[in-house]
C-alpha cells in the first residue's frame, strides 16, 4: 500500500511538472498570465495613473495584449 | 490561439457594490479584532485588566473573540472582497448568484456579531478557531455555501476561456473550507447554546487540527495566494514570474497541505506513525511554499526600483518575505525534536504571528490599499505618505512582536526541561512566567504599533472615499469599451 502511494504520488507530481513546463504549452500559459491586465483600458490607465512608476515594458506588455486580442 | 481575451465589445458592468462593502468592514473588523488582541496582550503583561468587566473580560474569553476577529472577520472580510472582485476581473463578467450575494454580506456580519455577543459570555465549543456554538455554525455553513454557488457560478458563466490561477487558488479555499467547517463541528446539540462534538477522545483532537491546521492552509495561505497572483502582479504592472510554476505552486500545496495537521499533537496519545506521517509532509511542504514565495517575489524582477516609491507594492513584497520566514520556521517547529522544545511555548503564538501579521495581514492591506482607488473611482489613496507611515508601522511592530516571542519562547522551552543533577527541575513554572515578563511587554508595543498603522489606514481610506475628487483624480478606467484603440 505504501509503496504504491509513494508510486502513484511521484507520478501524479511529475506529470503534472510535465504538463506545466512542456514547450508546446509555454507561449499559451504565457499568455494566460497577462489574463489580468486583459481588461484593462489602454490610454486613460496609463494616463490616470501615476504616470511615472508605469514603465516602459508595461507598454511593451500591452501591445503584446492588443496584438492579441485581434487574433 | 489566445486564450486571455473576451470577445471585443463592452466590459461587464462589474458588481463593485458588494466589494466596496467587504473592503470598508475588512478595515473596520480589522481595528476591532487587533484592538482585542493589543488588549489581551496588555493583560499577559499587566494580569489586573483582566478585572475590568469579569467574567466578559478574562483573557480566556476574549482570546477566542480576538482570534475569531483577526482570522474570520477581517481576514474573511478580505477575501470576500478580494475574491469577489478577481473572479469578475479576471473572467470579464458580472458576479452571479442574485440574492446570495447581499446574503453572504449581512449573513456574514451577523455571524460576526454573534461571536461578538457570545465569546464573552463564555458560549463556545472549546474547539480552536472553531469556537463558535452550533447554531452560529449552521449560519456560517449557509453563508459559505452561497459563497461557493456565487463564486463558482460566476466562473461559470466566464467570457475568458482560461480560469486564472487566483481562482484555482480561491476556488480550493472554498471547497475545502465547506468541508473542514462541516466536518469539526458536526456535534449533538443538548440546548440552544451547547453542543457536544460528536467524535471523542483522540479521535476529535486529530479531526480538531486537521481542521486547524487546514484552516491555516487553505483560508490563511491559499487564499491570500490568490490575493498574491492578482495584486501583486497587478501593482508592479507586469505579469506573474512564471504562470507554469504557479500552476505546480498550486497542485503540489494543495495536495500537501492537507496531511499536516498531526504535528499539532506531537507526543499525545496520536499513534506514532500519524505524527510522523505529519511531520514528513510538514518538512516537505517547505518546497511548494518557497516556490510560491520566489514566484510572487520574482515578479517583481526589473522593476524593483517601484519598490522605492510605491508603499502598497512594498506592503505585498514584504509580506511575501515575511512568508517565506513563517513557512520555513513552521517546517523546522514540526520536527518532534524542535518540537520538543517548542509545544506549548510562546514561540508558537511568535511563529503565528509572523505568518498572521507579517503575511496575511499584510498582503490583505496591500490588496486594500491597491482596491480602494479603484472601487471608488479615485486616482491613487488620500494620502501615499501615510500608506508608507503605516507600512513601517506594521513592519516594525510584527518585527517587534515575533523576535519577543522567539526570545520567550526559547527561554521557556529551556526552563521547562532543565534539570538538576539529582532529577529535580530547576525551575518552577512561575519562574518562567517571570523570565517572560519582559517579552510581554514588547509583545504589546509591537502590537500597538500594528494597530496604531490600521488607524492610520482606517483615516486614509475615509479621506479617500469621502473627499470630492479634483477633475483629474478621477478614474474613468472601468467602464470603457476595449477594443477602443485597437
Amino acid at each position: 500500500m505504501r509503496q504504491i502511494g509513494v508510486v502513484l504520488g511521484s507520478i501524479a507530481f511529475l506529470a503534472i511538472c510535465w504538463w506545466a513546463f512542456s514547450p508546446k504549452r509555454k507561449q499559451r500559459f504565457d499568455e494566460d498570465a497577462k489574463l489580468p491586465f486583459a481588461d484593462e483600458q489602454e490610454s486613460t490607465e496609463k494616463g490616470a495613473q501615476k504616470s511615472e512608476s508605469r514603465s516602459d515594458d508595461k507598454d511593451g506588455a500591452k501591445q503584446e495584449q492588443e496584438q492579441g486580442q485581434d487574433k | 490561439m489566445t486564450t486571455t481575451v473576451a470577445e471585443a465589445g463592452k466590459l461587464p458592468d462589474y458588481d463593485y457594490n458588494i466589494v466596496r462593502q467587504f473592503t470598508i468592514m475588512s478595515v473596520v473588523w480589522g481595528i476591532v479584532g487587533m484592538g482585542v488582541g493589543v488588549l489581551i496582550a496588555a493583560q499577559l503583561a499587566w494580569p489586573a485588566l483582566n478585572d475590568l468587566w469579569q467574567p466578559f473580560t478574562h483573557f480566556g474569553r476574549l482570546r477566542p473573540l480576538h482570534t475569531n476577529g483577526v482570522i474570520f472577520a477581517f481576514g474573511g472580510s478580505v477575501l470576500f472582497a478580494t475574491s469577489y472582485y478577481v473572479v469578475q476581473r479576471t473572467c470579464q463578467t458580472r458576479l452571479w448568484g442574485g440574492w446570495l450575494i447581499p446574503f453572504t454580506f449581512w449573513g456574514w456580519q451577523v455571524v460576526i456579531i454573534a461571536a461578538i455577543i457570545t465569546l464573552p459570555q463564555g458560549l463556545t465549543s472549546t474547539k480552536e478557531y472553531a469556537e463558535l456554538e452550533w447554531p452560529i455554525d449552521i449560519l456560517i455553513a449557509l453563508i459559505w455555501i452561497a459563497y461557493a454557488l456565487v463564486f463558482f457560478g460566476t466562473i461559470a458563466k466566464r467570457r475568458t476561456s482560461h480560469i486564472y490561477v487566483a481562482n484555482w487558488f480561491f476556488g480550493a479555499y472554498i471547497i475545502t473550507i465547506a468541508a473542514l467547517h462541516i466536518v469539526n463541528n458536526l456535534a449533538i446539540p443538548v440546548s440552544a447554546f451547547k453542543s457536544y462534538s460528536i467524535f471523542s477522545g483522540t479521535k476529535d483532537a486529530m479531526v480538531q487540527w486537521w481542521y486547524g491546521h487546514n484552516a491555516v492552509g487553505f483560508f490563511l495561505t491559499a487564499a491570500f495566494l490568490g490575493i498574491m497572483y492578482y495584486f501583486v502582479p497587478k501593482q508592479a504592472g507586469r505579469p506573474v514570474y512564471s504562470y507554469q510554476l504557479s500552476i505546480v505552486h498550486f497542485w503540489a500545496l494543495i495536495s500537501i497541505y492537507v496531511w499536516a495537521g498531526g504535528h499539532h499533537l506531537h507526543y499525545s496519545a496520536l499513534p506514532d506513525w500519524t505524527q510522523s506521517l505529519a511531520m514528513v509532509m510538514s518538512v516537505i511542504l517547505l518546497a511548494p511554499s518557497w516556490g510560491g514565495m520566489i514566484n510572487g517575489i520574482m515578479t517583481l524582477s526589473g522593476a524593483w526600483h517601484k519598490l522605492r516609491t510605491d508603499p502598497t507594492l512594498r506592503f505585498l513584497v514584504v509580506s511575501l518575505s515575511f512568508y517565506g520566514m513563517s513557512t520555513f520556521e513552521g517546517p523546522m517547529m514540526s520536527i518532534k525534536t524542535v518540537n520538543a522544545l517548542s509545544h506549548n511555548t510562546d514561540w508558537t503564538i511568535g511563529h503565528v504571528h509572523s505568518g498572521a501579521l507579517g503575511w496575511v495581514a499584510m498582503i490583505s492591506i496591500g490588496a486594500l490599499y491597491h482596491l480602494v482607488p479603484v472601487l471608488w473611482h479615485r486616482k491613487q489613496m488620500y494620502s501615499v505618505k501615510l500608506i508608507n507611515a503605516h507600512f513601517w508601522l506594521a513592519t516594525v511592530g510584527t518585527v517587534l512582536y515575533i523576535a519577543a516571542m522567539w526570545v520567550n519562547g526559547i527561554t521557556q522551552g529551556l526552563m521547562w526541561r532543565a534539570f538538576n543533577a539529582d532529577g529535580t527541575l530547576t525551575y518552577s513554572f512561575v519562574e518562567s512566567v517571570i523570565a517572560s515578563h519582559p517579552g510581554y511587554i514588547v509583545r504589546w508595543l509591537g502590537g500597538a504599533f500594528f494597530l496604531t498603522g490600521m488607524f492610520l489606514m482606517a483615516y486614509n481610506v475615509f479621506r479617500t472615499i469621502t473627499d470630492e475628487p479634483e477633475e483629474d483624480e478621477v478614474r474613468h478606467d472601468e467602464h470603457l469599451p476595449i477594443a477602443k484603440s485597437v
